[in-house]
């Protein structure tokens, strides 16, 4: 009961509350129209491939009101969290490390990607040894790369190191084998 | 003793060495991801999804249980000397746990959950042995609506009974609804949710959502936190022998934990967290060292839920295998697996994959018994994977989030969406939305739709055959009560408290 004696104590509007709920009603909205757009063949008339789309709108719209209207009323956020200041700085050091690594993945290969990022989220979380870093990143990236690549047979993007890897790794199975 | 014999050709299953290598690979990896904070059994066992398109089903799920089981025992470890609970069910081992272990009694703490987890493991692995096939009996009258109807029920009780509110429950279950319809339409043909993308049309996979939400989510979290404070890990003090009041005390906490987890697991709600508390309540009532709960540290207190934990694992595992039914994320995960290898969980799984069924739960006897002898004797291995630092761990977790994802297909898009899915998980924890509906939601919602579909499809059209039934509107008033009941009574009981006298404070 204590969450209604809060609510009746402090009916303030709760800003992040508010966006979270309006951001899932554009959701509702955005599922509204992918809903809307899916043809319906008249073969289908029993239960077609609308039903199920037309459940899933109707419930976002209604929880996302019930949520606006619980962000009026005073938001839902425990004290604990609110009092806890985020660090953007740090998050968006970790988002930039994301970023390289998306647009890196291509152009480099896995492994050198998978360093920057590394390395780049180490320091958001304040790591200040980048040096140390690259290494472990490198290390774990190999391991990453070899475990998932050659023992589970994924593709995964091979670049330089990979390629220079592979080919060495394959003469030593080759000269092994005889 | 039909099951004895079942039980004895699993055990020629999951004793060949192959797969006791298996068992002993997830058993490890299970532990180590249990300890280390970040990481858990759901996250673990999507990364390795690909898995099935190299190996034998049974040396999967052999792994996946494995994983799944190790999860539970080493998140006890992290909840008792860190204080941080690896798993949400292991929240109530840190209670009295990290109390036992700041008061030099760490190792009988850790003795106790182990030997506990062992036990009601054990239990729960018999139990779902022998329900099982009970289940399984009673599910095949089940028709489509049945089917559809107990699917509803399960939303309801994995989104909005659990955790601490049911519109932000449902909102995340929508979520999943949302993701699970992306792609073709298998019935018609038609796409749905794309947005005009090619690359939506094969729909999102549970990869991706599972890896965006727990991984990325997490370490944008944790990096939003930095400055929320430290937990300490307490160092590891006391012998790993338990005195003979410690097994006189742990003993009947132990039975009667798996006695209440196993129960509530095998419920078409699942959840640990209920149990746990439950056992958490009924220890500190029966206890007769009550002043040590709170202060000290019971060793009740430990035992009970750790025991409640680990037998409702078990527990979740009985309508996962029988009714194709998941109710945790782990569980979801582990049917999508199964849809990897075209196998549908279903009472016909006992029948047409009987060695795959009675392979997995005798492996699950012997997991138990290697995680006892990894939890205990090993336990220094396991402490120091707790002094990790945070900012390697998580860079590292992300390493493998971008193979487990990216080499799925090797399309950027796949990570385009990992990274959104990720933002959406750190908003989702921050604002205590909980993560594990989003992932049954996607696995069951186009499950749900097959049934009603074909519920519909032979009623020719009439809506009837949902409440005519007798057993479907059975699970649909249950459903019924189950979202309205909570709020109705929370209703009455402030009405009740706004009775004349104005009564003041809380309740």
């Amino acid at each position: 009961m204590s969450t209604s004696d809060q609510q009746a104590a402090r009916p303030r509007l709760a800003v992040p509350e508010l966006l979270i709920g309006i951001g899932l009603l554009a959701c509702a909205g955005a599922v509204a129209w992918q809903t809307l757009s899916i043809p319906v063949s008249p073969l289908y008339s029993k239960v077609g491939p609308t039903v199920f789309p037309y459940i899933t709108m109707v419930g976002m719209t209604v929880l996302s009101l019930l949520l606006i209207v619980a962000a009026l009323r005073g938001g839902w956020q425990p004290e604990e969290e609110k009092e806890t200041p985020t660090d953007w700085k740090a998050m968006g050091i970790v988002a930039v490390g994301l970023v390289a690594n998306l647009v890196l993945i291509q152009p480099l290969g896995f492994t050198a990607a998978s360093v920057i990022m590394f390395v780049l989220i180490c320091h958001g979380f304040g790591s200040r040894h980048p040096l140390r870093d690259v290494l472990l990143g490198l290390i774990l990236a190999l391991a990453a790369y070899f475990g998932f690549a050659r023992a589970l047979g994924v593709n995964i993007g091979a670049g330089f190191i990979e390629n220079q890897l592979n080919t060495g790794l394959d003469s030593i199975i080759r000269m092994l084998r005889g | 003793m039909e099951t004895l014999g079942h039980l004895a050709h699993g055990f020629s299953v999951a004793f060949t060495p192959v797969n006791l290598m298996w068992c002993l690979l997830g058993t490890t990896l299970g532990t180590a991801i249990g300890v280390l904070p970040g990481l858990g059994p759901a996250l673990t066992i999507a990364l390795l999804l690909p898995i099935t398109y190299q190996v034998a089903p049974e040396a999967s799920f052999i792994l996946f249980a494995g994983i799944y089981y190790g999860a539970m025992y080493g998140g006890s470890t992290t909840s008792i000397l860190l204080n941080t609970p690896g798993e949400s069910a292991t929240i109530v081992t840190a209670l009295e746990g990290n109390r036992m272990a700041r008061s030099g009694r760490g190792g009988a703490a850790l003795a106790t959950s182990a030997i506990g987890s062992f036990v009601a493991g054990t239990l729960g692995t018999l139990g779902v042995a022998f329900l099982a096939p009970v289940v399984v009996k009673f599910a095949l009258s089940f028709g489509p609506a049945e089917y559809f109807s107990l699917m509803v029920l399960a939303f309801i009780t994995v989104s909005a009974v659990l955790g601490s509110s049911s519109v932000r429950g449902l909102t995340s279950l929508f979520i999943g609804f949302v993701i699970g319809m992306i792609g073709v339409d298998l019935q018609t043909g038609q796409p749905r949710f794309t947005f005009g993308m090619s690359q939506l049309l094969d729909g999102v996979d549970v990869i991706v959502v599972a890896v965006g939400l727990f991984a990325v989510g997490e370490t944008f979290y944790m990096a939003s936190r930095r400055y929320a404070g430290k937990d300490e890990i307490v160092p590891l003090k006391g012998s790993l022998y338990m005195t003979a009041a410690e097994w006189a005390r742990s003993w009947k906490a132990w039975l009667r934990g798996a006695l209440l987890g196993f129960p509530i697991g095998a419920l078409p709600a699942g959840g640990a967290e209920i149990p746990t508390f439950l056992s958490y309540a009924i220890e500190k009532k029966l206890s007769k060292h009550k002043e040590e709960f709170g202060t000290v540290g019971a060793i009740e207190g430990v035992a009970g839920p750790e025991a409640a934990n680990n037998a409702s694992a078990a527990g979740v595992l009985v309508p996962m295998l029988t009714l194709g039914l998941p109710t945790s994320a782990t569980a979801a995960i582990m049917l999508s697996a199964f849809q990897s290898y075209g196998i549908n969980p279903g009472p016909m799984l006992f029948m047409t994959q009987a060695n795959l069924v009675w392979g997995l739960i005798a492996s699950l006897f012997i997991a138990n018994i290697i995680l006892v002898i990894l939890n205990l004797p090993l336990i220094g291995l396991w402490v120091r994977l707790l002094k990790i630092p945070a900012p390697q761990l998580y860079a590292g977790i992300l390493v493998f989030a971008t193979v487990g994802t990216y080499g799925i297909s090797q399309s950027p898009t796949d990570l385009v969406i990992l990274y959104l899915l990720g933002g959406a998980g750190f908003l989702m924890r921050r604002f205590d939305f909980p993560t594990a509906p989003v992932i049954i939601g996607m696995i069951l919602w186009p499950l749900a739709e097959t049934q009603f579909r074909r519920a519909m499809t032979i009623s020719n059209g009439d809506w009837s055959v949902f409440y005519k039934h007798p057993l479907s509107l059975t699970l649909l008033t249950l459903a019924f009560i189950g979202l309205i009941g909570p709020h109705v009574y929370a209703y009455i009981e402030r009405r009740r408290m706004r009775g004349p006298e104005h009564v003041p404070g809380d309740a």
